[in-house]
């Protein structure tokens, strides 16, 4: 180790930029992707890998939709059901919504700062690597036919009592993608708060920022309590611990408590970062600037803090008494208040712009349209009566798809279609995107409309079939056929991903006439983003370089050659502007690894010949303090 | 204002709070996620254990079972970690007077301070197994050994990360300009310093 030890002396520019090449041509092809420590690059490997899950996730989906198409269907039998809606769940959440939030927060948020990476640029290649590695080994039972049943919620004590390693690959699985999640959030946190460019005070932030903030605060904080329920689980999975076994003094509503208390935050992780994609588009494509920023703001915060006192919402029914169900229904009623906030703001956003009807808009008021949907059903459960009626009910199912798909889906869409652009430097077609939008709008409406009824009509979730004459025929059916409409939107979605990425007209850096400082710069940007910091002077920053007050009030452009908007960077680059980017480093890689490793050891060792997987346990320990003494002692920069 | 890159030394953030200071509160903020849940799962399984040993002197059904905590014994390992605080803190005045050697030493003595609390803690773990307390023997088993093996297990990463700091002096890397290292090590572990406080008033003291 002592040879890995690098000197500590300052380097001259000519020396730093020699070292910067020869490293960048030490990596090429696979392993300057498998290196990389550049924000751009793994927010594309973030978006790429959420993607692919998304369609395995949507593939599990369409199993559950034409097994439910008609009653007593028998595609899959009941243990397989309980498999592909459990895997269903935990992928639409851990592995694509928290992801692909987690890529836009990449590829955005330094570019949006003004910021040339984000603070720890090798902990958020570790973040990648240790969510890829996590989610392999969540869906590893698909090989060896462990696959989790217990659903995604996990509900002790059905979870300890699961046979198989299926739960025991859910529940490790999710704890190493909470390390990935947890070192994301501080990582963020930190980028947000210590590497502004000069001038963006916080509130000169755009509404994206703030929410990422929000959310990696949520992220870091909720985390936690489910990694220690997931511990808890395990020791009694693995131990016979008896945190969830009622026999030995234990509670099964522990777990509950625990989850909910993580899980209400959760809906919130997933849905303010497409809540901050939204309010970037509307203003752009309304042409005006976000009606009343401080109140969305202030909303987000304040959903960020009242998230964590409505948990108990989802407990109604478990006999808490009234006086609990009273408080946390009220609670409940209470964070629809900023949520509304948000949503007047958007509105009035629009409201007398000057609209330009892109795909980006489309999308964004898809979801500001769902979203009220499933916020007006989501009220509807605070009413503890009312709730009792729909708990566990396709009612509940209706509600959470409305908002997370919706919602945090219909965002996230909205900010591929805006920022694709900017990293690809090619357009997606528009003509293309609305046929997308469309169906996408209309197969999503038939999937999940029909559940509210279905779900007033008594129909329990998680119900593998159902018996003729219940009345849930026709409603089953249409949902189904909307399922396939929804499938055929996504396949029009990914022929004009990869057509536009071939073929796409070619973007300029400003396409849509952005208001942020993302658009001040190339596209696709150089590593550095910002040849030159730039210094803010106020919010959407970039719209005041492009647009001033002639003497009447009118808003006029400020003339071409006066504007400061896109810099010359191959002048800069010319000069030999000594910038310092941190170097590739394979060491996050290393230290992911050992995660997975130590996981599999777990799973395993109890086994009758599982003798083979124990020594894996100290091996990924091993692994793990390799990658991070290695990732101690390389130099990061220079 | 100059323009300067997030990687050359010396860069001003926006709060004037360094980067890597910054992150470790946040990590801090997040363990005290992390041990409150622990902390409330014991709380909350106070007293509901059905089977012997308890950890204070309960009587049930009119026999009267004599508790397992040795609280003098446990409140010595807790004096000796609460001293390793004192010698954290002299270490990194010390390195920041530049006194290296000095430094060196209080590092030391933080790390052996340290794994005396771990010794008393392995001491204590067998004794309890010895008189039938297991992770599954009752749901007091079950939490205590998961809390304050958690916290162990914090204690047992700091002396890791001291004595690797200890190394990396003995080597000419940790210099006065290079404080910040120890610095936050110290964070960390002044940390769990006090958390260890928490567990000891709640686990071991109140009955």
């Amino acid at each position: 180790m002592a040879s890995a030890i690098p000197e500590q002396r300052p380097v001259s520019i000519g020396e730093a930029l020699r070292g910067l090449r020869h490293e960048a041509a030490t990596y090429k092809g696979i392993l300057s992707w498998i290196a990389t420590v550049d924000h751009k690059r793994i927010g594309v490997m973030y978006g790429i890998t959420a993607f692919i899950f998304f369609l395995i996730g949507g593939l599990e989906a369409m199993v559950i939709r034409i097994q439910l198409a008609q009653p007593n269907q028998s595609v899959v039998d009941p243990q397989q059901y309980n498999q592909i809606f459990t895997m269903h769940g935990t992928t639409m959440i851990f592995l694509v919504v928290m992801p692909m939030s987690a890529a836009f927060f990449n590829l955005m948020v330094p570019l949006m700062i003004g910021a040339r990476d984000v603070a720890f640029p090798r902990l958020n290649a570790f973040s990648y690597w240790v969510f890829l590695l996590g989610a392999l080994f969540l869906n590893f039972g698909w090989i060896t036919g462990d696959i989790p049943d217990s659903g995604w919620f996990g509900y002790a004590p059905l979870s300890v009592q699961s046979l198989g390693h299926g739960m025991d690959f859910w529940m490790l699985g999710l704890q190493i993608l909470g390390i990935s999640s947890m070192a994301g959030g501080f990582n963020f946190i930190v980028t947000i708060l210590n590497m502004r460019a000069p001038g963006m005070s916080l509130f000169r932030m755009p509404v994206f920022i703030w929410m990422t903030l929000v959310t990696s605060f949520l992220i870091i904080l909720a985390m936690p309590v489910i990694t220690i329920a997931l511990f808890e689980l395990g020791f009694d999975r693995f131990f016979a611990a008896n945190f969830f076994n009622p026999e030995n003094g234990g509670d099964p509503l522990l777990w509950q408590h625990l989850f909910w208390l993580f899980g209400h935050p959760e809906v919130y992780i997933l849905i303010l970062p497409a809540m901050g994609i939204v309010s970037e588009i509307l203003p752009t494509f309304a042409r005006k600037p976000l009606f009343g920023y401080p109140f969305v703001v202030f909303s987000g915060i304040l959903i960020g803090f009242i998230g964590w006192g409505v948990w108990a919402h989802h407990m109604f029914t478990t006999g808490l008494g009234a006086p609990a169900n009273a408080a946390f229904g009220v609670s409940t009623m209470i964070i629809a208040v900023p949520t509304g906030v948000k949503i007047f703001n958007w509105l009035g956003t629009l409201w007398g712009g000057s609209i330009h009807l892109a795909t980006p808009l489309l999308f964004a008021v898809g979801m500001v349209a769902m979203f009220i949907i499933g916020g007006l059903s989501g009220v509807t459960h605070a009413v503890v009566p009312s709730d009792f009626q729909q708990q566990d009910t396709y009612y509940v199912v209706a509600h959470f798809h409305y908002v997370l798909f919706g919602g945090a889906i219909f965002g996230l869409f909205s900010g591929i279609y805006y920022w694709f652009s900017k990293f690809t430097g090619r357009m997606l077609s528009e003509g293309i995107g609305k046929v997308h939008f469309w169906l996408m709008l209309a197969g999503f409406n038939l999937t999940f409309f029909p559940h509210h009824m279905l779900g007033l009509l008594g129909m329990p979730r998680r119900i593998y079939s159902y018996p003729e004459g219940m009345g849930w025929d026709v409603y089953n059916m249409i949902s189904t056929v909307g399922a396939f409409v929804i499938a055929a939107s996504m396949l029009v979605f990914m022929f004009n991903f990869i057509r536009s990425i071939k073929r796409g007209r070619r973007a300029s850096a400003d396409p849509w006439d952005g208001r942020t400082l993302e658009w001040t710069i190339p596209s696709p940007p150089p590593p550095y983003n910002f040849a030159t910091i730039p210094v803010v002077h106020a919010r959407d920053e970039a719209w005041h370089r492009k647009y001033v007050e002639d003497d009447q009030g009118r808003i006029v452009r400020v003339p071409a050659g006066a504007e400061h908007d896109v810099e010359s960077h191959e002048a800069a680059g010319a000069e030999g502007h000594h910038i310092h980017m941190p170097l590739p480093s394979i060491f996050p890689l290393i230290a992911a690894i050992g995660l997975p490793m130590i996981a599999f050891g777990l799973t395993y060792y109890q086994d009758t010949h599982g003798e083979w997987a124990l020594p894996l346990i100290p091996a990924g320990v091993v692994v793990l303090l390799i990658g991070i003494f290695g990732w101690g002692l390389e130099p990061e920069a220079e | 204002m100059q323009h300067v890159t997030p990687a050359e030394h010396g860069m001003e953030t926006s709060t004037g709070l360094d980067n890597r200071k910054l992150l470790m509160w946040l990590f801090l903020a997040s363990e005290c996620l992390f041990f409150g849940s622990l902390v409330a799962t014991y709380l909350l399984y106070k007293g509901r254990s059905t089977t012997p040993p308890f950890p204070h002197d309960t009587t049930i059904a009119g026999v009267e079972y004599s508790g397992i905590y040795d609280i003098p014994f446990t409140s010595v390992s807790s004096f000796v970690l609460l001293m390793s605080s004192l010698t954290m803190v002299l270490a990194l005045a010390a390195l920041q007077r530049d006194n290296r050697r000095a430094a060196q030493v209080w590092i030391l003595a933080t790390a052996l301070l340290g794994i005396t609390f771990l010794a008393g803690q392995a001491f204590e773990f067998t004794e309890f197994y010895h008189e039938g307390l297991t992770v599954s023997s009752s749901v007091f088993g079950s939490t205590f050994f998961v809390l304050t093996g958690f916290h162990g297990t914090h204690v047992a990463v700091g002396v890791l990360i001291l004595l690797s700091l200890f190394v990396m002096g003995l080597r000419g890397r940790l210099t006065s300009e290079r404080s910040l290292n120890l610095e936050l090590a110290g964070l960390y572990w002044h940390f769990v310093d006090v958390v260890w406080i928490v567990i000891f008033t709640f686990v071991y003291l109140i009955q």
